[in-house]
């Protein structure tokens, strides 16, 4: 038939498709999974149960799923995530991921609560729940721990080399306009909140502010900053500390733990104006249809030493005092970050999901970024 | 049956056979295209329209806003310069492949396929590690520098990372096999008798090229052009690595706004006008080809 | 064409030196060792990974290539539409997280349970349209004459495919194939969207370990990797120059 004809007849198909498809995806959406949060069965037969937990690579025990199915017959499948933000993107991206439970930071398991995605922590069937210190339990993303138990935890502050500073830095300030031999020297984090955090807690604002003209000097301080910067860099900015590039980055606590290992002119300090309370937890999906096996997971996690050997190979803190007392002392002497206390570590800010206000933040990053 | 009215018959079995390979050949394609790339597609850029949800996820609620916010000077600025960094590329890229498909063309059959071989291999390691490389060459300490300055030839080290140079030799590197390959399948088919009817009668090779070889081939060009210059404007770890991160292309901005801002609808804005952009490329490009091609055939 | 060699394999050769290096990472050298070698043959993790990516990688180009080379050539012979040609093109051209999140959407409106099979069908989908495009690149050059000749001699339409024009076509199918094969072998977002999480690629296990370090155990996967290519290549050409000196 005619070409026209023919073009014509394509597209009312691929139009009728698109309002066909539009109209069954809005209509699935309003209905969440039917598996409701009531009561689960504290003496359900784990054997039949079987669980896919998404994780960072290499961030817990690599016998833990072997270990944990000879300990209850529940078979663990492990699956990796780069970010925070790939997971949650396959998470709601509507349908059953087939994720039973994922490790997520803090602000995004408040995201998913808020989003319903999330199955709330029964914590009758986590009994190491009594492992955690006090303070974890009121961790403001998630107050009561009601959708997430916290993994590990730390905060930010500046990696340095000593040997190349000559000083030890004690201000934000001293990375965002460094001295003159450093310049061209300091990293920052590119990740949106700890690319923020130095200049928000610099002009003394909140690390979860949603003000625009405070952010809008946030973002002039470090649209400034850019000038004097190697790079943005999230994941290779200890091995620049260690091959001399840079001499000063900002770094989660656990990541300079690493510089440390190979270079032990480096230290780790946080910001006299101080910093934040970043957490990773783990959470159940409302879509899993393995939750008594999923609490029991989370459960063994907790316990004492396999929480310890994340201190003792992944480097960060965890919120696990049973844990902590274990190994945390030794550690200590090569890695005094690992001697922070609670009490120091809760001087740091929570972070928190910031609603309506993400997409600025973004944009923000975008404008700084992008500034020549 | 007379004459007329069997050629009739004939030509109406003609047809039908016709739209039986035509149907056979590009149905099974088209259908799965249609399926897999032009749903989910739509199914995403549906959602432009829509509204962000407080902590993410989409709002049913049809709106233009997210049409008015993609014309903030920041994202204009991010696509001319993506453009821009693509644009470079694509040409460095077309300097650069162009003389090695010709080669590889005019090897001895046996060893094309080998040659084209030698040329992907690199990419069958990983892009990740490729990268780590490059970072570990170029950087202030890294194995350029350091031989530079033993050579003496400079005094204090280049700054070659996270810069925009940085960034476009990085996308070159990744898609270099992208024009090379198409380049070679049209500039294999090339009747080397034309070219030598062309220099008897006295055009020297410039002119040749010019005017025989290069049209001849052009579809070749461009699709290579569109091969390179497409994934270089929504490439994200090259300027991410590479580039520090202190040069922001286009698909950092989408990414960012599906991944990170969890807005998925105004990254569907941002892509749709990415892809209307790419579509009036390829418009182009389908001109300029017939046009060009229409001229070759014809001379 | 020298120079694009080097080019292409400066950083090559740079990666195999570092999966030699004693120190963990993957960019500073701190003297030598073979023993990442010895952990990667132990790392069942990365081997089955690099087996799911060899699956999706061989199944979606052989895929690709059928579906893509027969597009080409339909599109060719039968159609001028600018529209269907575009269309043809399009994944290629397509932002591939918006490929990647829009099929993960499709396979959960539709139900399914991914796995590896929903990468492949992922996979062909970009594929397709790389191959279609090398192939048409060719096709149009070609003479149409060839076609109505064979014809006119009697031959079927199915005859003149598959004895006159796929032949013609082999370099690109060729090179179209190539392209394909390794556009899937190192394709991470869209594979990232729509895998099932039991049966990870390899670029997805290797981009995961970004976060805790990614170690010269990876260099010494790409070494491998390029040693076993090289002998595979090598040998090839051996045969063929072996059967052309029969012949």
């Amino acid at each position: 038939m005619p070409k026209k004809q023919h073009t014509k007849r394509r597209l009312l198909a691929v139009g009728s498709i698109m309002v066909g498809l539009l109209l069954i995806s809005a209509c699935s959406s309003g209905t969440k999974s039917d598996s409701a949060s009531d009561a689960l069965d504290p003496n359900a037969d784990l054997k039949t149960q079987s669980l896919v937990v998404s994780n960072w690579a290499a961030y817990m025990p690599e016998d833990l799923p072997a270990n944990f199915e000879a300990l209850t017959g529940s078979k663990v499948t492990v699956t990796n995530h780069a970010t925070n933000e790939e997971i949650m993107a396959k998470l709601t991206a509507g349908g059953d991921s087939g994720i039973d439970v994922a490790f997520v930071s803090g602000q995004f398991a408040q995201a998913l609560a808020a989003q319903g995605l999330l199955e709330s922590i029964h914590p009758e069937l986590i009994p190491n729940l009594k492992n955690l210190y006090p303070e974890a339990t009121k961790l403001p993303y998630d107050i009561g721990n009601k959708y997430s138990v916290p993994y590990s935890w730390g905060t930010t502050g500046i990696c340095y080399r000593k040997d190349l500073t000559g000083f030890d830095p004690t201000s934000w300030n001293d990375i965002l306009n460094p001295v003159a031999k450093l310049k061209g020297k300091v990293t920052t984090l590119a990740t949106e909140r700890w690319l923020m955090l130095p200049a928000q807690k610099l002009l003394g604002y909140s690390a979860n502010t949603t003000s625009e003209t405070e952010m809008a000097k946030v973002k002039d301080t470090l649209i400034a900053a850019k000038k004097n910067l190697l790079a943005y860099d999230d994941t290779t900015f200890y091995t620049r500390l260690v091959s001399g590039e840079a001499a000063m980055t900002v770094a989660w606590d656990g990541w300079c733990n690493y510089g440390i290992t190979d270079n032990k002119n480096i230290k780790f300090v946080v910001p006299k104006e101080g910093s934040d309370l970043w957490t990773d937890t783990m959470v159940i999906l409302k879509t899993s249809k393995n939750k008594e096996a999923a609490h029991a997971f989370i459960n063994y996690v907790l316990d004492a030493k396999v929480q310890s050997w994340v201190i003792e190979n992944i480097l960060y803190k965890v919120p696990n005092k049973a844990a902590m007392d274990l190994v945390a002392a030794k550690l200590g002497e090569t890695y005094p970050n690992m001697l922070m206390t609670p009490a120091e570590l809760l001087k740091g800010e929570g972070l928190i999901d910031l609603g309506a206000a993400g997409p600025m933040y973004t944009k923000i990053a975008t404008e700084i970024t992008a500034s020549k | 049956m007379t004459p007329v009215t069997s050629v009739k018959a004939g030509r109406s079995v003609n047809k039908r056979r016709d739209l039986l390979e035509r149907l056979t050949l590009q149905g099974p394609g088209l259908a799965y295209l249609l399926l897999f790339m032009a749903v989910p597609i739509c199914l995403i850029l549906i959602y432009s329209i829509f509204q962000r949800g407080q902590f993410g996820g989409v709002v049913f609620h049809a709106t233009t806003e997210n049409f008015t916010r993609a014309l903030d000077p920041v994202y204009r600025s991010v696509l001319f310069d993506s453009l821009k960094i693509a644009s470079i590329t694509t040409v460095l890229a077309l300097a650069l492949g162009y003389p090695t498909a010709y080669g590889i063309a005019k090897l001895p059959k046996r060893f094309r396929t080998t040659a084209l071989l030698l040329i992907v291999m690199p990419f069958w390691t990983n892009f990740l590690i490729r990268t780590y490389s490059w970072i570990m060459l170029l950087n202030s300490e890294g194995l350029l520098n350091k031989a530079l300055l033993k050579l003496n030839l400079i005094h204090s080290p280049l700054d070659l990372l996270y810069t925009q140079s940085a960034v476009i030799l990085g996308l070159l590197y990744g898609y270099l096999p992208l024009m090379i390959l198409p380049l070679y399948a049209s500039i294999e088919k090339l009747d080397p008798e034309i070219r030598e009817a062309a220099s008897n009668l006295g055009a020297n090779r410039f002119r040749t090229f010019l005017d025989v070889t290069l049209p001849l081939t052009i579809s070749g060009v461009l699709a290579g052009s569109i091969f390179v210059f497409i994934p270089s404007l929504g490439n994200f770890i090259v300027p991410e690595l590479l580039g520090g991160g202190k040069t922001v292309m286009v698909g950092n901005l989408i990414r960012d706004q599906f991944l990170k801002a969890r807005d998925w609808p105004f990254g569907s804005v941002l892509a749709l006008v990415v892809i209307f952009l790419v579509f009036v490329l390829f418009a182009l490009q389908s001109k300029v080809e017939k046009r060009i091609s229409g001229d070759a055939h014809a001379n | 064409m020298g120079i694009t060699y080097f080019f292409l394999y400066v950083p090559i050769i740079a990666l195999v030196g570092m999966s030699f290096n004693a120190s963990d990472s993957p960019f500073t050298w701190n003297g030598f060792s073979t023993k990442w070698y010895g952990v990667l043959v132990n790392d069942s993790t990365v081997l089955k990974g690099l087996t799911n990516t060899l699956i999706v990688a061989f199944t979606s180009t052989l895929l690709a290539t059928i579906l893509g080379t027969a597009l080409a050539v339909g599109l060719h012979q039968y159609t001028k539409s600018s529209f269907l040609n575009a269309f043809a093109l399009a994944p290629a051209i397509m932002p591939d997280i918006v490929l990647g999140i829009g099929l993960l959407a499709l396979f959960a409106l539709l139900s399914m349970t991914l796995g590896l099979y929903s990468v492949v069908i992922a996979h062909v989908v970009f594929s397709m349209a790389f191959v279609s495009a090398v192939v048409k690149a060719r096709l149009s050059n070609s003479d149409p004459a060839l076609r109505e000749a064979s014809m006119d001699l009697g031959a079927t339409r199915s005859t003149t495919f598959f004895k006159i024009t796929l032949p013609s076509l082999t370099p690109a199918i060729v090179a179209g194939a190539l392209l394909a094969f390794t556009l899937s072998l190192d394709e991470f977002v869209i594979a990232f969207f729509t895998n099932g999480p039991a049966t990870p690629t390899l670029p997805i296990i290797i981009y995961s370990m970004v976060r805790f370090g990614v170690t010269p155990e990876i260099n010494a996967l790409a070494s491998l990797l390029m040693l076993v290519s090289f002998t595979a290549v090598i040998g090839a050409q051996r045969m063929t120059k072996l059967a052309e000196a029969q012949s």
